[in-house]
C-alpha cells in the first residue's frame, strides 16, 4: 500500500490546544467550498427570509427589510464533515434570537429551507439563545455565493451542513423531520466535538 | 379469491433478490439511462451532472436539476439514495443471446 498524503496545505499554523474537534484538521487560510448542487444566484430584490410552520403568524422579511434587522458580529471556529475545520472565521448577520421574537409556537425543531431545494434540521433549542445566526457578510464582504450568498444559516457548534447554504426560512415543526443529508445516513444532531458524522456515531 | 398460503409462499426472503442485483451492480451504471422521479426526463447516467465536492457524490437531473441519485463511502458503509430515480435502465450485452429480446 502507498502513503497517501493529504495534500499540500502550505504551512501548518500551530492549533491551540483544545480548538479542533476530534478527526479534524486546520485547513488555516483555505476555505474549501462543498456544493451538493448548482449554485443559485437568486436577486435581492426577490430574496426574502420566511419563518413559517408551526407559528402564530408566518414572518417574511425582505431584503430591505432584513438589512434593518439589528446585527451582530460573531468570531466563530466551523467544523466540515469531510474533516477540515476553519477557525477564527468573521461573520455578520442578524441572529436567529432576533428572527423567532414573539413567536409563539409548540414546536420543538426547525428546518432550515434553502434556495435549490436544500433543508437540515436541527432542534429548536440548538438555533436559540444565541448560537445561530441569518449571516449575510463573511470578513467584511458580502457573503460570497459559493459560500452560501447572499445569505446562509450560521450554526458553529454542529457541523458546517447544518449551516445551510443560501437559506431562505426556517420551518418549525413538531416533528423531527430529516433534512437533505441527515436522511442519507448523516447524523441528525451532527455534534463535531462527539464525533456525530453518520447515523449511529 | 387469493389463497393465504399461496400469498405466503409468494412472499420471499429479499434475499432472494441478491443473484438479480449483483447482475446490475458488476454493470457500468454510469452507461445506464436514468429517468427523474421529478420530471420524468430520460437520460443516460453519464450525462448528468455530477456534484462530487460535497459530502457524497451528487448525481442531478440534467432537466430539472433534482436529485437523481446519491452514492457514498464512510464511516465503514456504502450508502445509494435513488429516490429520485423512477427508473434505471441498463441494456445488457448479448440480451439477445439470453433471450431476452422483445418479441418481433
Amino acid at each position: 500500500m502507498s502513503f497517501v498524503s493529504r495534500g499540500f496545505t502550505g504551512r501548518r499554523r500551530a492549533v491551540p490546544a483544545g480548538r479542533l474537534p476530534p478527526g479534524q484538521y486546520d485547513v488555516g487560510d483555505g476555505f474549501p467550498v462543498l456544493s451538493a448542487g448548482p449554485t443559485p444566484y437568486t436577486s435581492l430584490d426577490r430574496w426574502d427570509f420566511r419563518v413559517r410552520g408551526q407559528v402564530d403568524e408566518e414572518r417574511r422579511w425582505s431584503w430591505a427589510e432584513f438589512q434593518k434587522l439589528p446585527r451582530e458580529s460573531v468570531v466563530v471556529d466551523v467544523h466540515c464533515v469531510t474533516s477540515w475545520s476553519k477557525l477564527d472565521t468573521r461573520w455578520e448577520g442578524v441572529s436567529v434570537d432576533t428572527l423567532l421574537a414573539d413567536v409563539v409556537t409548540a414546536a420543538e425543531f426547525v428546518v432550515a429551507f434553502s434556495d435549490g431545494g436544500y433543508t437540515t434540521n436541527l432542534p429548536l433549542a440548538d438555533v436559540t439563545d444565541g448560537q445561530a445566526w441569518v449571516v449575510d457578510n463573511y470578513d467584511g464582504r458580502p457573503l460570497a455565493p459559493e459560500h452560501g450568498g447572499p445569505a446562509r444559516l450560521l450554526v458553529p457548534h454542529l457541523y458546517l451542513w447544518k449551516s445551510a447554504k443560501w437559506v431562505r426560512g426556517l420551518e418549525l415543526t413538531v416533528e423531527d423531520e430529516p433534512g437533505f443529508w441527515e436522511s442519507f445516513g448523516y447524523h441528525n444532531y451532527g455534534d463535531p466535538w462527539r464525533e456525530q458524522r453518520y447515523a449511529g456515531d | 379469491m387469493t389463497d393465504p398460503d399461496d400469498a405466503v409462499a409468494r412472499r420471499l426472503d429479499a434475499n432472494a433478490a441478491a443473484g438479480p442485483l449483483a447482475e446490475l451492480f458488476t454493470v457500468d451504471l454510469t452507461v445506464a439511462m436514468a429517468t427523474c422521479a421529478g420530471c420524468g426526463n430520460t437520460a443516460p447516467l453519464a450525462a448528468h451532472p455530477l456534484y462530487a465536492h460535497a459530502p457524497a457524490l451528487v448525481i442531478r437531473c440534467p432537466k430539472c436539476a433534482a436529485v437523481v441519485l446519491r452514492y457514498a463511502s464512510g464511516g465503514g458503509r456504502l450508502r445509494l439514495d435513488l429516490r429520485g430515480a423512477r427508473l434505471l435502465t441498463v441494456t445488457l450485452d448479448g440480451a439477445a443471446a439470453h433471450g431476452l429480446s422483445p418479441v418481433q
